[in-house]
């Protein structure tokens, strides 16, 4: 196949494959700028998509279904929120404890109610596309570059980002002239928990129609690559979502196109690593610490 | 420093280790009673096939050997102010030198094991390097760049394999004279165990025993008072990841080299996701050489009797996930201990130290 036609084929798939990259990530932004991480994204996004699909069978409508994986994300939010802003636990530990306790309770209750490790759905609970000149687009592609504006706008144009970059740069400041330190914080980390679950209910009832606990595939980790890359701009997370989404439709493609018979032009494996080794690049070079908020993944304590 | 603190700086870390133990299987006892599964019959069949004989422990032994590994990894980072979380990629990269080593050289008799060793150290030192020059150059910090060695590190062990070394849906196996022995005929327990527990006491004896370990302790605890003492943090950091890099290119090597089907399946899915797992068996070995060895037979024993759980009790494996998730997120939380003190009568535990500076 020509490398051209293959890069324009690729595209639909990738922007499909921005859209849970980049609302992951675009949350994360928000939490990060207000000094709390999250590197349980992809326990967040595993558990939403699984809520999402109970949701959505509960409700025979997928529209319930996404609904209920942005309360499943804001839920796990909450708890990640709890422990690293207000009993001053580590948010990494708690991170890291969170994506394994994804990985368990998704697999514990698709055996529980299914009897299955995976399920597929049907018709009637996905999400029905957008009718567009090459097929049909998911909603979600627009709804996610709206989100990426509008977050951008809050963070840069609105008291509470104001206040969102003040407890981040520097809770005791904040705190003089009176801002709720930990309530700040905690709604930061509740919107990035609302566009994760989002994310998570876009893989099982938009892209892959499916549920296991495996779904995210490292897409939580790769969310956090994104937040690096983004140097916190949610727009450029945005565009960050984009190409990594790219990189994984195009090894995908090369893939398929491998065992299809002809021989890829290009190993898939080495494809797949370009968003890594491309956010190691742009951290050794572009960013140093100095880009991130003072006060990251430090509870703030009144001395 | 009184009597009672002392027992206080002993009591403390068990009981704040215990409760989150305790927790974690209390929650999970509570979800299966939820849906329906008997909990104390899973715990029972999880214990017995666990510990139940001497092959259960043989089992769980065998298991608990990589844990030991990827667990030194992340508590000697701690140790020097780390958090190292790459124990997995190096991992790969050290199976991966171990089944090229074992699998295609043929160095003279009685070179090929130990060959096969040093190499997976040696490779999991080099994949722990850049996160530490990026560090130390750039102040990148090393959870963002571990994470990304670590998928760097699997999709380029994965082309490897299938384009070098593939052999159906694994590699080439490792010569038989390049595998770690069983140490006693008829039980299935390699010598892998050995090497966990000598490079732990090893590990031990660096850090409480030697200035070596000292000095990266000290750099850990505070890098300007160690610079002041004439320590240099940045080479300490520098000795922390190297250190953590042998340990997990060790337990890559343990695993390919000790156990079947000795070689790497095509999408390295024999080694699971035992680097990560070596973070909570640290958190719960309290970053201590010593903890982290009863603390993966702890893990050892969830993994060895997980599928009798599910076999007998018919608890779907996840359960155990779940339960050290658990454990991990209160482990996170101090101030979950802070609650529940009040509700115990130990008036005199001191209070909690920093997580760098905390253990015996």
């Amino acid at each position: 196949m020509e490398i051209g036609a293959l890069l324009l084929i690729t595209l639909p798939v990738a922007l499909r494959a921005m859209v849970p990259i980049a609302l992951a990530a675009i949350g994360e932004v928000v939490a990060e700028r207000a000094g709390v991480v999250n590197i349980g994204l992809e326990g967040i996004l595993v558990i939403s998509a699984f809520a999402a699909v109970v949701g959505a069978q509960a409700a025979g409508t997928p529209w319930v279904g996404l609904a209920a994986g942005m309360l499943a994300g804001a839920a796990v939010a909450l708890l990640h929120g709890w422990i690293g802003i207000y009993l001053k636990g580590d948010q990494i530990i708690s991170g890291v404890g969170i994506n394994l306790l994804g990985i368990g309770l998704v697999g514990f209750g698709a055996m529980a109610l299914w009897g299955n490790r995976s399920l597929q759905l049907d018709y009637a609970l996905w999400v029905p596309g957008l009718p567009v000149p090459w097929g049909s687009l998911s909603p979600l592609v627009p709804l996610t570059v709206l989100i990426a504006g509008l977050t951008w706008w809050l963070l840069h144009r609105t008291a509470f980002g104001l206040r969102v970059q003040a407890v981040g740069e520097n809770p005791e400041a904040a705190d003089v002239v009176g801002v709720p330190v930990e309530r700040v914080r905690l709604l930061a980390v509740v919107y990035g928990g609302l566009l994760g679950g989002l994310g998570g209910a876009f893989l099982s009832l938009d892209w892959t129609h499916t549920i296991t606990n495996t779904l995210p595939a490292g897409r939580g980790f790769i969310a956090l690559a994104t937040v690096v890359f983004s140097k916190l701009n949610p727009l450029l997370a945005l565009v960050g979502g984009f190409l990594f989404g790219y990189f994984e439709a195009l090894a995908i493609q090369l893939d398929s196109a491998a065992s299809g018979g002809g021989g890829p032009a290009l190993p898939s494996q080495f494809v797949r690593m370009i968003p890594y080794v491309a956010t190691l690049v742009v951290v050794a070079g572009a960013i140093g610490r100095a880009r991130f908020p003072k006060a990251i993944a430090q509870p703030y304590r009144r001395e | 420093m009184t009597v009672s603190m002392r027992i206080g700086g002993l009591l403390r870390p068990l009981l704040e280790v215990g409760g989150a133990l305790l927790l974690g299987l209390l929650l999970g006892a509570a979800l299966m009673a939820l849906w329906g599964y008997d909990p104390w019959a899973a715990y029972r069949a999880l214990f017995t096939s666990a510990f139940g004989d001497r092959f259960a422990l043989a089992n769980t032994l065998s298991r608990a050997t990589p844990l030991i590994l990827t667990g030194l990894t992340f508590a000697i980072g701690v140790r020097a102010g780390l958090f190292n979380i790459g124990a997995q990629g190096q991992m790969y990269v050290g199976a991966l030198a171990a089944v090229v080593i074992g699998g295609l050289l043929e160095p003279p008799p009685g070179l090929h094991l130990p060959l096969a060793l040093a190499g997976a150290m040696v490779a999991g030192a080099l994949w722990s390097l850049p996160a530490a020059l990026l560090k130390l150059a750039r102040g990148v910090h090393e959870v963002i760049s571990t994470i990304m060695l670590n998928w760097i590190a699997l999709w380029l062990a994965q082309y490897v394999v299938l384009t070098y070394l593939s052999e159906g849906r694994r590699s080439i196996q490792v010569a038989p004279e390049a595998r770690l022995p069983l140490i006693t005929v008829g039980i299935d327990l390699s010598s892998a165990l050995l090497v966990g527990v000598a490079f732990s006491l090893a590990v031990y004896g660096l850090l409480w025993h030697h200035v070596a370990g000292y000095e990266l302790r000290a750099a850990g605890l505070n890098p300007d008072a160690a610079r002041y003492g004439g320590v240099r943090p940045g080479r300490q950091l520098l000795r922390a990841f190297l250190l953590g890099g042998w340990a997990a290119g060790l337990a890559g090597a343990v695993e390919v080299l000790g156990r079947f089907p000795f070689a790497l399946t095509n999408d390295l899915s024999n080694l699971g996701t035992l680097g990560f797992d070596g973070i909570a068996v640290a958190l719960v070995g309290r970053n201590h050489p010593l903890g982290v060895m009863l603390s993966a037979v702890f893990f050892g024993a969830l993994a060895a009797g997980r599928t009798m759980m599910e076999f007998r009790a018919g608890v779907p494996t996840d359960m155990i996930q779940i339960v050290q998730g658990v454990i991990v997120v209160a482990i996170a939380a101090p101030e979950l201990w802070r609650m529940g003190r009040r509700l115990l009568p130990f008036p005199y535990l001191p209070p909690r130290r920093e997580l760098k500076a905390e253990g015996p």
